[in-house]
C-alpha cells in the first residue's frame, strides 16, 4: 500500500524530499531565517520596552524640576509635549518592514531624547535641585535609561542586519524563495548624529 | 541534477558543505574594527596596573565570598585605554564578551576603571539591576569610590566599590547608602577623634602597666624579679611596628584564579558612571 503511494508521487518530488532530508535540519541555514526573524523581533520588543521606561520616569522627573525660573519653563512643556507626541504615535502591526512608520516613530523618539537631555543640563544650573536626592535618583534612571535604550537600538539594528544579510544572500535567499517566501527586509533606522562617534583609531598598542 | 538523482544523499551533503564553507569564509571576513577586548584572567584584570598584590589577593578574597554567598560574579577591570569608546559603551560589550554571571540568572556585574580616561563604571548584568539599581551604582561611585580615586588613591576606591557593591548584592543596600550619607561627617569628626582616642589608650596603657609593675616590685620585697622582659619597662603595643595584620593566606590555592569564567550572563546596560 505504501509502495502504491510512493509510485504515484513523480519522481523528482522523491529525489527533492530526500534531498532536502539528507541536509542536518538546521545544519545548512534551513532554520536561520525564522529564528534570525525571531531575534529581531525580540530585540524589537526590548527598544519598545525601554522607550516605554524612559516615557514613564518623565512625569516625575518633570514633578522634580519644577523650581525652574520662568525663562526655563520651556524646556518643561518641551519635554512634557514631546513625551505626549511620542506616546501618542500609533504603532502598525507592520512596523517593522514599514521604513515610513518606523521613521515616524523614531523621530518622535528622538525628539523627546533631545527635549530631554536640553532639560538635565538647565537642571545642572540650579544647585538646590541637582543635591535633591529625588533629582539624583531621576538622573541616575535617566541616564541609565537612555544607556538602555542605545544598547536595546545596538542589538536591533545588528539583529536587523543579520537577518536582512540572511534572506537576500546566496543560501539564505534560495532558502527565502523556497520556503519563506513571505520574508522581508527588515527596516532598521538611523541612529541621530549626535550619538554616532567615530572610534579613534588603534594602532594595537592599547593591550 | 543528473548526478544528484542518481546519489542524492552525497550530492545533497556536498552541496551544503559547499555552502557552509563559503558562508564561513564570507561570515569570517573582516568587516569592519571591533572592539579589542582584553582576556578574562581571573576576578581582577587589573591591566591598568593599578593594583598591588595586596589589595589583590584582599579584593579576590571579597569577590570570591560574594559569589560562594550569592552565586553573583563580580569581576574587577582596569583598563589602559578605551579605544576611543564611551565606557557605557565598552563596558556592556565587555561583560557580555566575557559572560560574566551565569547563564540564564545574568547576575553577574562589573567594576571598570579606565584611569588614563578619567573614568569609572558599574556594570550591572540584567539579572541584578533590580538589587544594584542605577541609583545604588551612582551613589556607590559618587560616595565610595571618586573620593578616593580624585586623590589618586586608586587601591582604596576600588577596595571601597567593591565592599558596597558587595553589601548592596548581599542586601545591605541601606547599609551603603547610610555609609554614604555620613561620609562627610566621619571623615571630619570622627577620624581625627579616634585617632586622639587610639593614642590617649596607648598612653594610658603604658602608665598603667608602670604603675603595676611598681606595686609589684614593692609588694615582692627584695624577692627575684619575675619575669626579665618587664624590667626594663618595655612596653609590647599589638599591632604597632611593621607587623602586617592578616597578610597572607588568602592566595586563592590552586584553581581560584585559573579555571574561573564567566557563565554566559548577558548584560544590557543597567549601572552608572562616574568621572574624576
Amino acid at each position: 500500500m505504501f509502495r502504491a503511494l510512493f509510485s504515484s508521487i513523480p519522481k523528482p518530488l522523491v529525489v527533492l524530499a530526500a534531498l532536502l532530508l539528507a541536509l542536518p535540519a538546521g545544519g545548512c541555514g534551513v532554520n536561520n531565517i525564522p529564528t534570525y526573524e525571531q531575534s529581531a523581533k525580540a530585540a524589537w520588543s526590548e527598544v519598545l520596552n525601554q522607550y516605554k521606561r524612559r516615557a514613564d520616569l518623565i512625569p516625575n522627573l518633570v514633578e522634580s524640576v519644577k523650581g525652574f525660573a520662568e525663562q526655563e519653563r520651556k524646556v518643561l512643556t518641551d519635554v512634557t509635549e514631546a513625551r505626549a507626541k511620542a506616546t501618542s504615535v500609533q504603532i502598525p502591526a507592520d512596523i517593522l518592514t514599514n521604513p515610513a512608520a518606523m521613521k515616524q516613530f523614531q523621530d518622535a523618539q528622538n525628539t523627546l531624547g533631545g527635549a530631554l537631555r536640553q532639560l538635565m543640563v538647565v537642571a545642572e544650573r540650579y544647585p538646590d535641585i541637582k543635591s535633591g536626592q529625588n533629582f539624583l535618583a531621576l538622573q541616575s534612571q535617566i541616564e541609565g535609561t537612555e544607556n538602555r535604550i542605545a544598547i536595546a537600538r545596538r542589538d536591533y539594528i545588528q539583529a536587523v542586519r543579520q537577518y536582512n544579510t540572511e534572506i537576500t544572500t546566496i543560501p539564505g535567499r534560495w532558502w527565502a524563495a523556497f520556503l519563506y517566501p513571505s520574508s522581508k527586509e527588515l527596516a532598521a533606522f538611523d541612529i541621530p548624529a549626535e550619538e554616532t562617534k567615530t572610534p579613534k583609531v588603534d594602532f594595537g598598542t592599547g593591550k | 541534477m543528473t548526478e544528484a538523482s542518481s546519489a542524492p544523499n552525497r550530492s545533497g551533503a556536498f552541496l551544503c558543505a559547499l555552502l557552509v564553507l563559503l558562508f564561513v569564509v564570507l561570515g569570517s571576513w573582516p568587516g569592519h574594527a571591533e572592539i579589542k577586548f582584553p582576556e578574562l584572567t581571573g576576578r581582577i584584570v587589573d591591566n591598568a596596573g593599578l593594583l598591588k598584590p595586596e589589595d589583590r589577593s584582599a579584593i579576590e578574597a571579597e569577590l570570591a565570598v560574594l559569589e560562594a554567598k550569592a552565586s553573583d560574579q563580580l569581576v574587577v577591570v582596569t583598563l589602559p585605554s578605551l579605544q576611543g569608546y564611551e565606557i557605557e559603551e565598552y563596558g556592556y560589550q565587555l561583560g557580555r564578551k566575557w559572560g560574566i554571571g551565569r547563564a540564564g540568572k545574568n547576575n553577574g556585574a562589573l567594576l571598570i576603571v579606565a584611569p588614563n580616561e578619567r573614568k569609572v563604571r558599574i556594570e550591572v548584568g540584567r539579572g541584578l539591576e533590580p538589587l544594584l539599581t542605577d541609583l545604588m551604582s551612582k551613589i556607590i561611585i559618587e560616595n565610595a569610590i571618586l573620593p578616593e580615586f580624585r586623590h589618586g588613591n586608586f587601591p582604596a576606591g576600588v577596595r571601597a566599590g567593591v565592599r558596597d557593591i558587595k553589601a548592596t548584592l548581599l542586601g545591605d543596600a541601606e547599609g551603603v547608602k547610610e555609609r554614604a550619607r555620613g561620609r562627610d561627617a566621619i571623615e571630619s569628626d570622627w577620624v581625627p577623634l579616634l585617632i586622639l582616642a587610639f593614642w590617649a589608650a596607648i598612653v594610658l596603657y603604658v602608665v598603667w602597666t608602670q604603675y603595676r609593675y611598681m606595686q609589684q616590685a614593692s609588694a615582692l620585697p627584695g624577692g627575684k624579679r619575675r619575669s626579665r622582659y618587664r624590667d626594663n619597662g618595655v612596653v609590647v603595643v599589638p599591632g604597632s611596628g611593621s607587623g602586617n595584620w592578616g597578610g597572607g593566606g588568602w592566595s586563592s590555592g590552586g584553581g581560584g584564579d585559573s579555571g574561573w569564567s564567566g557563565g554566559g550572563g548577558d548584560f544590557g546596560g543597567g549601572g552608572g558612571s562616574g568621572s574624576w
